[in-house]
Order: C-alpha cells, then structure tokens, then sequence
C-alpha cells in the first residue's frame, strides 16, 4: 500500500497522453498546437528532445499530419494532436496513411464546435469525423478515454494497435479528459506491454511492400533499412506500384478493411457494468460514461434494473457486444454530447426490435447524471403503461 | 462508508484560482486520498469569469464535476451570484470581502476575509491573494493537511517564489481563526 501510494501522482489528462506516447516509443512529434490539446505539444516539445527524439511544430495541420507520416515511414512511432478544427485538416493526409498502411498516432482533444466553436469547452462532435472523415472505404480504429489513468493506457494501446495493424489510429479524447486533473497511479514501463511493426526479413532478393502475411498486415521496412520502394496513395499492388486492374483494387481495399475486421478480438475494449440483469441498459463512451456511472449507481439506489455498458473502442464498432445487449434490455438509454452521432450505430445493432433513446447536450458542459436518470426513469414508466 | 467533499473555486480570469484548485488537488494525492479537479474559463488570460472544481473521496469518482459544493470559495460578486444557491446547507461560504460587497441570506457559514487586501498590505503583491485564499480555506475546511499543502504548493508555483508563497500560505492558513465566521 506504502509502495502504491509513493507511485500515484496528480496528472493532466493531457499530460497522461504525452507520457503514454513516450512510454510506448514515440519519438517524433510534428503539431500545430490547438486548445484544448497544446499541452501534449508542449510538454512533448521540452521531453523528446532529451530522449532524442524530435519535436517539429510545422505551420499548419497538414503539414504536421504529413511530417507524422513521414517519420513513421523513416522508422519512428509518431504522433500528432490536434483538436476539431485542426482534425478537419489532417483527413486527407489521414486517408493517405490508411491507404499506404503507415502506423502513427492522430490525437483529437475534441472541443465544441462546429468550426472553430468553443475553444474551452467540451464535446463528442468528432465521433462520425473520426470514422468518416476522410473520403473512400477505410478502415478506422479509434479509441475513448474516460479518465487521466485510461488517457494513458489508450494511447499505449493506440501505438500499440497502430504499429499491429500498420494503420492511423485515432484516440479520441475530450476536453474535459483533457484538461482535468486527477490522482493517477502509472505502471512500470517494463510491464507494459508494447507492440513493434512486423519487418521484412533482410536480403530478400525483393521486397514487395504490399505484399500481406496471413494476417493481412504486409511486413513494413522502413526507408533507409536498405529496401528501396515506392509509397503511393493511388491504388496500387503488391509492389507498391499504381494500378488501375479492377480486381486489384478490389483486392487491396478489402485487405485494408479485413486486416482491422477480422481481428476485432484485438481491438475491441468495452466494459460491463451492473448489466448481468439490467433491463435498461445505458451504452456510453468517453467522458459521458462517468455520468451514466452515477445515473445507473443512482437508479439502482431506487430499485431500477439500470446497468451500463461503456465503449472504448468506439471504431469499428463493437456491433456483436452491443446486438447481444439490446437482446436483452428492453431500452438502451444513449447519452452523448452531441446531437445524436454514434446512436446511429446503436439503433442499426437494435434493427428496431429494442427501444433506442438518445440523451444529448451541446451547451460544451457534461450531460448531468441527472438527466441520464431522468431519461432513465421515464422509461420505466413506459414500461408500466406498456404492461 | 465512503467519504467525498465538493470544493468549488471561482473569481475572475487572472486570480489564480484554477492554480489553486491544482495545488489543492496535488495536496490530496500527497494525502492519500483520491481526487479530480476540472476547470472551466474564457479564452481571455485575463477577466472572465473563471471555475475550479475539486472532488475529494476515499472510493471511486464517477461524475467530475461538483453539483453540490460544501466549501464554495468565491473572489468576485458575479462568482458569488452565480453560485450561493448551489451551495449545501452545511456547507460553506468564502468569500473575498475585498471585491465582494452583497452577501445573499443563506443557511451555510459564511467567512468574510478580504485576501486580496491581505495579499496586497502585508506580502505587497495582490498576485498572491490566491495562495492567501487556498491556505485559509483548507485551515477552514479541513480538506487537507497543512504538510501535505505546502509540499504541493512548493512543487506548482515558479523557481524563486517560494519565500512569497509559503508567507502567503501562512498567513492565509491563519486568517482563518482570525476571521472566524
């Protein structure tokens, strides 16, 4: 207990996804800072350095998202923050990264928006933007964070997925994450767990870059590693070359998809809560999860069936957990700050057969646990009226 | 069962509230308990109204925002008006009788201290009035230890303050008996 206790600390939510970038390996950092993220930047800027890596703060997101790329392809994990408005500007690179499978880190604070909205406010505006946001089929994994500890832990994983899959991966953060202090008990960095990209073996007489193992995931050498290859956001095949053959393109835009799809045991993070008999099931992601936490603690005070199942791999999906869940509830209870995005992804899994009800504020302040309870408390009601 | 206290600081941009509420909330790490402290301000580094919220349990913390403070620390009139009703019936009021004039009749204590005038007489610099502020209210409160207080404050504030801060900490922690409510 002693010993635990010497560990925990006061950290930024902010600050956790800094620490967890260097934990996992990063060493490149390009940005342009933005609120609610600048402190990622800065406190990047004064620590890779001494690790020797490299901080660039570039002249606008595009850039920055280009340079990220760049240093991933030369070898080294890399990252970028950035919050609404600058995400809007990273998609095309975004999509480029996907389409040439080249691991990096794409950190999103998301702050109230539209535009450049409330620069001090939160939001979970940026959820369909995070999965649709660039053009094309594409897979996307994103991931949400509910606390400093988990901005920490996520972002390990994101590298960590990233360099797995040799894809973007998107962790999807808050403002109020962001920005909020909280006691953090950090593990050791030799017992985390960190996942390295898969490389050619050396003196192949060539090396198709493209060229995918069974799992999907073609082995990816870094420039200068002595393979000399061409990286094309133009579809192309196994060499790496552009082409326009029908069945090619077929082929490389189902790998891409598949290699994320077929290995979603991996990638899949959720957490179950008070559900095993729960006949109102509130489903919550990120910051709003903390607020159903206290509704569903407070509906059980009152006799209420509530439970709460939290998403933390937002993209792909989690359809099979949440289609088993509207099987056994009679309503899902859906809060989320926005007008009503992921709740789409809710009812498709409902296929009208289980009550969806949304729960959604975009004043730029949380949705209280209160209104989560009070959404909840009128379904009961419904149901009585029902029977 | 478990024990959680709501703390909710707010004055104007530029008071140096939302560092006190970090200070704060590192003294509560120091002290063994589990805490989150969220902040809400304008874009502006100065003026504007500015929030810190401080939760302060043994267990778990769900929800990290305050909705029913028992210690409400307020520097500025508009502060106060916004947020006396929120305010627990137990709870208690600090305000900064420097700026603040009205007080609403309410069922919590009520302690009237004027840090910024403190700050500004004794230490010769109003930028303290906050760490003044912070000291007192956690004398008040109770909320942490006064060890624990000045080891996080030591740990926050820039190289070559300390001397100010820990004076001003000090005399803060003692107006609190001083200006007994």
């Amino acid at each position: 207990m002693a010993e635990t206790a010497a560990l925990a600390r006061l950290m930024q939510g902010n600050e956790a996804i800094a620490e967890g970038a260097l934990a996992a390996g990063a060493r490149f950092f390009a940005g342009y800072p933005i609120t609610p993220s600048t402190e990622i930047a800065e406190i990047l800027a004064k620590k890779l350095p001494v690790l020797g890596g490299k901080f660039i703060q570039m002249e606008d997101e595009i850039s920055s998202m280009a340079a990220v790329i760049g240093a991933s392809l030369a070898g080294l994990k890399s990252l970028t923050a950035t919050s609404g408005p600058g995400f809007s500007l990273k998609q095309e690179n975004l999509g480029f990264a996907i389409m040439t499978e080249i691991p990096c880190v794409v950190v999103n604070v998301q702050r109230c928006g539209p535009s450049t909205g409330i620069p001090t406010a939160t939001a979970q505006g940026d959820v369909m933007q995070a999965r649709w946001g660039t053009h094309g089929d594409h897979p996307v994994i994103a991931l949400t964070p509910a606390s400093v500890q988990e901005s920490y832990t996520l972002t390990v994983q994101a590298f960590n997925l990233s360099e797995r899959f040799r894809t973007p991966v998107i962790l999807l953060s808050e403002e109020v994450i962001g920005h909020c202090r909280e006691r953090v008990v950090l593990p050791d960095i030799s017992e985390l767990k960190i996942i390295d990209r898969k490389k050619p073996p050396a003196g192949l007489a060539r090396y198709n870059p493209y060229e995918p193992g069974a799992d999907g995931v073609p082995p990816m050498a870094n420039f200068c590693d002595g393979y000399r290859y061409h990286v094309t956001g133009l579809t192309h095949d196994e060499s790496g070359g552009p082409t326009t053959d029908a069945e090619k393109a077929e082929r490389l835009i189902k790998r891409l998809n598949n290699k994320v799809m077929d290995h979603l045991d991996e990638i899949t993070m959720t957490e179950s809560w008070m559900t095993e008999d729960a006949e109102i099931i509130v489903i919550a992601y990120g910051a709003t999860s903390r607020s159903a936490k206290r509704a569903v603690k407070m509906a059980r005070e009152v006799g209420i069936k509530a439970g709460l199942f939290r998403l933390i791999t937002i993209w792909p999906f989690p359809v099979k957990e949440v289609t088993a869940l509207c099987r056994q509830a009679h309503t899902i209870i859906f809060p989320e700050l926005n007008l009503g995005q992921l709740i789409g992804e809710v009812e498709r899994a409902a296929r009208n057969e289980t009550n969806v009800v949304g729960v959604n504020r975009v004043t730029g302040e949380m949705i209280t646990p209160d209104e989560i309870l009070n959404k909840i408390k009128s379904q009961v009601k419904v149901e009585q009226h029902a029977e | 069962m478990s024990q959680t206290s709501e703390i909710l600081l707010s004055g104007t941009g530029g008071q140096g509230l939302i560092l006190a509420g970090q200070i704060l909330a590192e003294a509560v790490v120091r002290d063994g308990k589990n805490t989150v402290q969220t902040q809400s301000y304008g874009p502006e580094a100065r003026g504007g109204a500015s929030k810190t919220e401080i939760i302060i349990s043994d267990d778990e913390i769900d929800y990290p925002k305050v909705t029913r403070p028992d210690v409400l620390l307020v520097m500025s009139q508009e502060a106060l008006n916004r947020f006396a009703g929120l305010l627990d019936e137990n709870g208690i009021l600090i305000v900064d009788s420097t700026y603040i004039r009205e007080i609403p009749a309410i069922k919590a204590k009520v302690y009237k201290i004027p840090y910024s005038k403190i700050a500004k007489e004794t230490l010769g610099k109003e930028m303290v009035a906050n760490i003044v502020a912070l000291g007192s209210l956690s004398a008040i409160s109770g909320a942490v230890t006064k060890e624990s207080l000045l080891l996080a404050l030591m740990s926050r504030i820039p190289r070559g303050t300390e001397a100010l801060n820990q004076k001003a900490l000090e005399i803060g922690w003692k107006s609190a008996s001083q200006f007994a409510a």
